[in-house]
Parts: C-alpha cells; sequence; structure tokens
C-alpha cells in the first residue's frame, strides 16, 4: 500500500450545512486511510461546543455574543433558508428520511474513524471560550502554527 | 460475482457505503471479496477510487433491479 496521505480541513463557518460537508469529507478521507485533522476557529468552534453557557466570559459583549450565538452541534443553522429555524428543522427531516447521518452523527463516526480535532486558542480567547466548554473529543488547543505544519504535510487542505 | 461477505448498504448515502465497507474489510483476510449492495450511484466510480487508495482490488460492478453490486477483494 502507498504512503499515508494527509487531510487537513480548517472549519471556519459554524452553519449547519457547512460544517456537514466538512465531516463528510473527513469521513471519507478517513475511511480512504488517510490521516484527517480538523481545524476548528472562529465560528467553527460553535460545532465542537458543548453548548453550555460559556466558562471563560470576561465581558459584556463576549457574554452577548455567547447568548446569540449558543455553542452545540444541535444548534447549527443552515446558511441559507433557515427560516427562523423552519429550513433547519426541514433539512433535519429530509436527512432523517434519506438515512443521512446527524451532524452528532457525524462527529461520532469522525471520532471513531481517528479524525483529529484540534480548537483555536485564539478564536477561543475572543470569544471567552475555555477547554471545559468544548466536548470531550476535542484532541488539543492550538495555533495556526500548528494548522499550517499540519497543512504543509496534507495533501488535501480545505478551507470551509 | 462470488463473495465471501456481503454489505447492505441500500438506502444509505455517501460517505456511508465507503465507511462501512472501510470497517468490513477490516474483518476480512487478505484475498476475500467483499460484496457491497447499494443504490447510490455514486458509488459506481467511489468504491473504485477508495479500493485504489487503500490497496484493495476493485473487482467489479453488477447491477440489477435496482441494486448496484460492487466487489472489493481485500489486498495483501
Amino acid at each position: 500500500m502507498a504512503e499515508q496521505e494527509n487531510m487537513t480541513l480548517v472549519v471556519f463557518s459554524g452553519d449547519l450545512d457547512k460544517a456537514l460537508a466538512a465531516f463528510n469529507l473527513a469521513n471519507t478521507g478517513a475511511s480512504m486511510g488517510m490521516k484527517v485533522d480538523m481545524f476548528f476557529t472562529f465560528w467553527g468552534l460553535s460545532v465542537i461546543e458543548k453548548g453550555s453557557l460559556a466558562r471563560g466570559v470576561k465581558s459584556p459583549m463576549q457574554w452577548m455574543m455567547g447568548m446569540m450565538n449558543r455553542g452545540g452541534a444541535s444548534r447549527r443553522k443552515l446558511s441559507k433558508m433557515n427560516m427562523m429555524g423552519a429550513g433547519t428543522h426541514t433539512m433535519k427531516g429530509l436527512m432523517k428520511r434519506y438515512r443521512m447521518p446527524s451532524l452528532e452523527e457525524s462527529i461520532a463516526l469522525a471520532r471513531e474513524q481517528g479524525v483529529k480535532f484540534l480548537a483555536c486558542t485564539t478564536s477561543m480567547a475572543i470569544m471567552g471560550l475555555e477547554e471545559s466548554d468544548f466536548i470531550d473529543e476535542v484532541d488539543d488547543f492550538v495555533g495556526a502554527a500548528t494548522y499550517l505544519g499540519l497543512a504543509t504535510e496534507g495533501k488535501v487542505n480545505l478551507f470551509i | 460475482m462470488e463473495a465471501d461477505r456481503t454489505l447492505d448498504c441500500m438506502g444509505l448515502y455517501c460517505p456511508m457505503p465507503i465507511v462501512k465497507t472501510a470497517q468490513a474489510i477490516k474483518e476480512l483476510a487478505p484475498g476475500q471479496v467483499l460484496e457491497v449492495v447499494a443504490d447510490d450511484v455514486g458509488i459506481k466510480s467511489d468504491m473504485p477510487a477508495w479500493a485504489k487508495k487503500t490497496g484493495n482490488d476493485f473487482l467489479g460492478v453488477e447491477e440489477a433491479g435496482g441494486e448496484i453490486k460492487v466487489y472489493v477483494r481485500k489486498g495483501k
């Protein structure tokens, strides 16, 4: 068999549809024997948060941002046609009907297949998030240099 | 085509058939054949691509009555 290929993804978006696409690609890459690293930054952090209120909040602005954009995979919305939640709800129904894994299931599957989850410490600081605000599956809390170190070895590097 | 094991992926869409194939192939010995039954047409190109990347042999496709059967032999 050929040498193992590496794949990295930057998950910048916190939208449901984009997160699903990211995990579909990550899971497929992993099933093809690739080493997959996902770097969650900015809005993407919400995908791997527990969803409880942020612990590290230090200012009213951070608190407000946290309230307006609650974390957690289950709360993610469609990037288009969310329609106050109706669109997202419909999409989730369609996914169930077509037996497509939900975002939560995709995250668990990625874990099972050895995909690594990395959280961006800078974004965490801005949003007042601490390590305990994230799901247990997160492997490490890192910066851009770590990501780029991985990306320079990556055959496939995607920004979502 | 003969197979040592069949994986039913009818009604499942990408990436599930491929992910399940990756999991199932672990349980086969080298040289054994896995038959994957699906109805997502993407499998016809996904499976050869997957096999090539993972060092397994793609043996072929058989289609009948809405079922697409793809065959993969586990490599060394």
